[in-house]
């Protein structure tokens, strides 16, 4: 059974994902999706996406044992794929690279982005300096103040950050405000779209860029243990570094587990647990799982990681979840927090707070397996972005 | 059951006006859909408010966002319509709602609902062909109208579009989202031509339609204008004064609307 597929002419996992835009991006999709389709068969174009992989973003990206944490949790033996030791910081980089060698083969000199932590505003703006290309980044207002020193950089790089004014002004809203500047200029600008969510094919796109995380994995693995791990465990917002993780595992027999942002908990309204707790509906342009009301109105999540709350989520975990091969978990505030110390205080590794989600889990399910057992653990991004919400959070508790 | 066809006056040209339901209050939203109907609207697109419109501009956001306040859904909406029509509303009523609303209430309820307020035609901005033919399909059962739209980035989709049409086609007049514009490209004018040779129904302009030379400089080339962010402007720039003195208001807004549609009514 093949469950990581490419999806039906409809861009569907299953029944999920599609194209769920105004007519006037339909055009502009299937340019795209040509594009893609060519450029991913084009050597070329692989040689050069894999060349500025290795020679600009430092990969490929370190697989570490994290002994003594290992020893302290007790049980399975705990690795790290070291996505945080790419060039700015997280995996958003891959698939940046990926897009901006895409638009500038698709003739495309514009850059339209949007961003909630900063993360994937970071590495557009980077590759666009890199590339050449001029590079507007959508963000919400509220994240504009959460995370001032990614808006910094991205000023930096010479990107023009743009400020999201609607709704709870994050992530949600400058997907929005990114999409209705794209209806507009779409004939000259390249969105590019930093999960696997979107219209298709931006759910497979992200994806074929960020399975590098998965296939190297497999193969250092494979080098240091002679097999595979026996869990995976990844943090989902939208999705990207655990779909990139998981794609080359998923015809193998690997346990994956996906986590999801609990926030304050699932039982209280602030949370982005998307497929813990949502239903299914159409968000920027897909039909996946979202957090809505009965009446289909879109609801603003929760999570203390700017990086996770995102109402919405990638199709492809959508299908993942329905079809059961990937689990899904959810952790809260308080328990990504006390992951992030343990990680920090056990390996001198501060992850993001993205990442320290999946920490979380991997601690419990870790804890529970045998000596003899292995766990991987996507290292999505590092926390730097995060210590302004660390020291807010943890004020006179430092030592 | 009366259809779309049987309900649309004989005018030459339509006036397909765009109100929110539930903007800026339920009741006020019946009262303009029979001011509208009074000055000459042929067709009345009622929008269903929604948290994240991708296809519009600020002013229908905005617009969103008060009738959500109002707590309106799209079944509040729906009996709404049913309201309007025992009113003596006369003309077609089109459903503009996101698809999202309409997949959560339901298809089974979402017909039944429509049947029951006599809503004639939906439109969904965000259901583009290739993802419609159930909804298309259903809508034929119940003898609801489908409304298409066609963009000047539709091209080769075009002729799928046109082909399918139903009640009229739905011409986008610009790229971008719906908000006023002040003038239009060249270009529109050969888009809308060839969409008018295609098309087996009736051509509307829509998007940007604020004044009433840009009715007076389209008009040959379309049958018809949707004008939605322009009127909601109206509305909006008087609510207070709804508030103060609402005959009056509803009087001023009623010439307003008059003038902006002037070169459609000349023609009558």
């Amino acid at each position: 059974m093949t469950n990581v597929q490419t999806p039906d002419s409809f861009g569907r996992f299953g029944e999920f994902g599609g194209k769920y835009v105004p007519e006037t991006l339909m055009l502009p999709l299937e340019e795209l999706e040509q594009g893609l389709q060519e450029a991913l068969k084009d050597p070329t174009f692989l040689e050069d996406y894999h060349y500025y992989l290795k020679e600009y973003s430092g990969r490929p990206t370190a697989l570490t044992y994290a002994e003594k944490l290992s020893s302290r949790i007790g049980g399975a033996k705990i690795y790290l794929k070291r996505e945080d030791l790419n060039h700015t910081g997280a995996h958003k980089i891959n698939n940046a690279i990926g897009q901006a060698l895409l638009a500038k083969r698709l003739g495309k000199k514009k850059i339209i982005a949007e961003t909630g932590a900063g993360q994937h505003g970071v590495a557009a703006a980077t590759v666009a300096a890199k590339f050449g290309l001029e590079c507007k980044v959508f963000m919400g207002e509220e994240d504009i103040e959460r995370q001032a020193l990614n808006v910094f950089r991205m000023k930096l790089l010479g990107a023009e950050v743009i400020p999201a004014t609607s709704g709870n002004k994050t992530l949600k809203d400058a997907t929005n405000e990114a999409i209705r500047y794209w209806v507009q200029h779409c004939e000259d600008h390249f969105y590019m779209i930093g999960s696997v969510v979107g219209p298709h094919p931006y759910p497979y796109m992200v994806r074929e860029f960020q399975r590098v995380i998965g296939e190297e994995s497999k193969r250092q693995f494979q080098e240091r243990e002679g097999g595979l791990p026996d869990k995976i465990v990844a943090c989902v917002g939208g999705g990207s570094n655990a779909i990139g993780m998981f794609a080359p595992f998923v015809d193998d027999e690997v346990e994956l587990i996906g986590v999801e942002a609990a926030g304050k908990g699932i039982d209280t309204p602030h949370h982005a647990a998307t497929l813990t707790k949502g239903t299914k509906g159409v968000i920027h342009g897909s039909l996946t799982y979202l957090i809505q009301d009965e009446h289909g109105q879109i609801i603003e999540p929760y999570s203390i990681s700017a990086g996770l709350d995102y109402p919405g989520i990638g199709p492809e975990h959508a299908y993942l979840k329905d079809s059961n091969r990937v689990e899904y978990q959810s952790v809260s505030d308080e328990e990504a927090l006390e992951a992030l110390h343990i990680l920090a205080k056990e390996e001198g590794i501060i992850p993001a707070i993205e990442s320290a989600h999946a920490l979380a889990t991997a601690y419990k399910e870790a804890a529970k397996m045998p000596s003899d057992k292995t766990i991987l653990v996507c290292l999505s991004g590092r926390g730097d972005k995060d210590v302004h919400t660390l020291m807010n959070r943890m004020e006179g508790t430092v030592e | 059951m009366t259809t779309y066809l049987e309900r649309l006056p004989k005018h030459d040209k339509l006036f397909i006006p765009f109100i929110m339901s539930g903007d800026p209050t339920p009741e006020l939203t019946i009262k303009l859909a029979l001011l509208l109907e009074e000055a000459g609207a042929s067709v009345l697109e009622l929008g269903v408010p929604y948290s994240d419109p991708l296809a519009d501009g600020p002013v229908i956001q905005r617009a969103s966002k008060r009738a959500l306040a109002h707590k309106t859904t799209i079944k509040s909406t729906m009996e709404l319509a049913g309201e309007m029509r025992r009113r003596g509303l006369k003309i077609p009523i089109i459903l503009f709602t996101y698809f999202n609303p309409v997949l959560q209430l339901g298809e089974e309820s979402f017909f039944a609902l429509a049947k029951q307020n006599q809503v004639d035609g939906l439109l969904i901005p965000d259901l583009p062909f290739e993802e419609s033919g159930r909804i298309r399909e259903k809508c034929s059962e119940h003898a609801i109208t489908y409304i298409s739209l066609v963009a000047p980035t539709s091209k080769e989709r075009m002729n799928t579009i046109t082909e399918h049409a139903q009640g009229f086609l739905y011409c986008i007049s610009s790229l971008g989202v719906t908000g006023v514009r002040k003038e239009f490209s060249e270009e529109l004018y050969a888009f809308l031509e060839e969409v008018k040779k295609k098309s087996n129904v009736p051509t509307a302009v829509g998007f940007g339609i604020s004044e009433s030379e840009h009715i007076q400089t389209l008009k040959p080339y379309c049958d018809g204008f949707v004008v939605g962010s322009a009127l909601i402007n109206m509305i909006e720039q008087k609510e207070k004064q709804f508030k103060v003195d609402e005959e009056k208001t509803l009087h001023e807004l009623k010439q307003q609307i008059e003038e902006l549609i002037s070169p459609l009514l000349a023609e009558r």
